[in-house]
């Protein structure tokens, strides 16, 4: 692949390390990753993985922006209040670097239409707001063959981990088998949460997808890191592969997608 | 024995705010009965009403999961951190 002139001055930083170099710009302007939500966590890590030149970027999202998400949902302004949240998500990454050709969903992914959205891409990215949408998306990801960056997020603590339980690695069931019963766990936006760590949160997975795209360094894979904003320490612990996984273990029971139930929201614990 | 509890953010209410405690216990099962003792509430955010742990939250001795361990007995010596860490969801 030829860059042109603006390219080679646009990725300059990234071409002139050794890690990266021509081809790994050649990579991440090839590369497809798929987001799930345009808030807290999808909008850094949209930005970042537009402003490295990753190719193609899916997002999906139902949602319009709200006066109440511009705290941590940095890819949306003022201005594009009431506005569905993927189209102002790709009006941002537009203005920031042409390269990037958007997928905008402008949609809620479900068991009948997920697999197909992620069948395209090559790294997919979890920053939805809710158990049931997590789950759905860990099995799809399995069921595509596709590594899965998870991040996720509450109040002023943060976790970030790599599925990849298609390749003999854990997968989202491995590290939590069950959804928690409504009404029995923090899901919901309303607990509150510190809007910068959002950008930590995200950003760790832009750089964990950036990385997977590069096949460079160590990947999240088979960890789990915790990152506790109050104390300002990070802490990784070790995932097992859980022989008896009912998703990606010999003897599963998940042979195909299924929904959970939305929690309601409850702020009791 | 002194083992030092992290306390996750969802359950620090219960701990009067406090991100580790410290408690006396050479095994899980010993070390959360303590702790239950000491912080009223705690335990059954953490087990199921059989005593099971939930499946939505590990705990990690050092940075070891115990559901791959000896599970609630998993044996604890001096200077362990016993880690609870919930699943959350929050993007």
């Amino acid at each position: 692949m030829d860059f042109t002139d603006e390219q080679v001055e646009r990725y300059s930083r990234h071409i002139i390390l050794p890690e990266v170099g021509g081809k790994g710009q050649e990579k991440l302007l090839n590369a497809k990753v798929f987001i799930l939500g345009a808030g807290g966590l999808g909008s850094p890590a949209l930005m970042y993985l537009a402003a490295a030149g990753v190719g193609t970027i899916g997002v999906a999202d139902a949602d319009v922006v709200d006066l109440s998400n511009l705290q941590r949902q940095i890819i949306h302004n003022n201005s594009r209040i009431g506005q569905a949240k993927v189209e102002s998500a790709k009006q941002t990454i537009n203005e920031m670097n042409p390269d990037v050709k958007v997928n905008a969903i402008n949609e809620r992914l479900t068991v009948d239409n997920i697999r197909e959205v992620l069948r395209d891409y090559d790294v997919l990215l979890d920053g939805s707001d809710n158990f049931p949408t997590r789950f759905l998306m860990n099995d799809a990801a399995y069921f595509e063959n596709k590594p899965l960056i998870s991040g996720s997020m509450f109040r002023f603590e943060g976790q970030v981990a790599t599925f990849k339980g298609n390749e003999g690695l854990p997968c989202y069931r491995c590290l939590y088998p069950e959804p928690p019963p409504k009404g029995m766990v923090p899901s919901c936006g309303e607990a509150g949460v510190l809007g910068a760590l959002a950008g930590v949160i995200g950003v760790l997975q832009a750089v964990e997808a950036i990385k997977e795209i590069l096949s460079i360094g160590d990947s999240l894979a088979g960890q789990l890191l915790i990152f506790d904003s109050l104390k300002m320490v990070f802490r990784k612990v070790r995932v097992m592969k859980d022989p008896e996984c009912a998703l990606c273990s010999p003897t599963a029971t998940i042979k195909e997608l299924t929904a959970y139930e939305e929690a309601v929201c409850d702020l009791r614990f | 024995m002194a083992i030092t509890v992290r306390i996750p953010t969802p359950l620090r209410k219960i701990t009067g705010g406090s991100d580790e405690v410290a408690i006396e216990g050479s095994n899980v099962s010993e070390v959360l009965a303590a702790l239950e003792a000491a912080h009223p509430g705690i335990k059954e955010r953490i087990c199921e009403d059989n005593g099971n742990l939930r499946k939505f939250v590990n705990l990690y001795v050092n940075d070891e999961d115990i559901r791959f361990k000896d599970n609630l007995e998993t044996t604890l010596k001096e200077g362990d951190e016993l880690s609870i860490v919930p699943a959350i969801a929050g993007g």
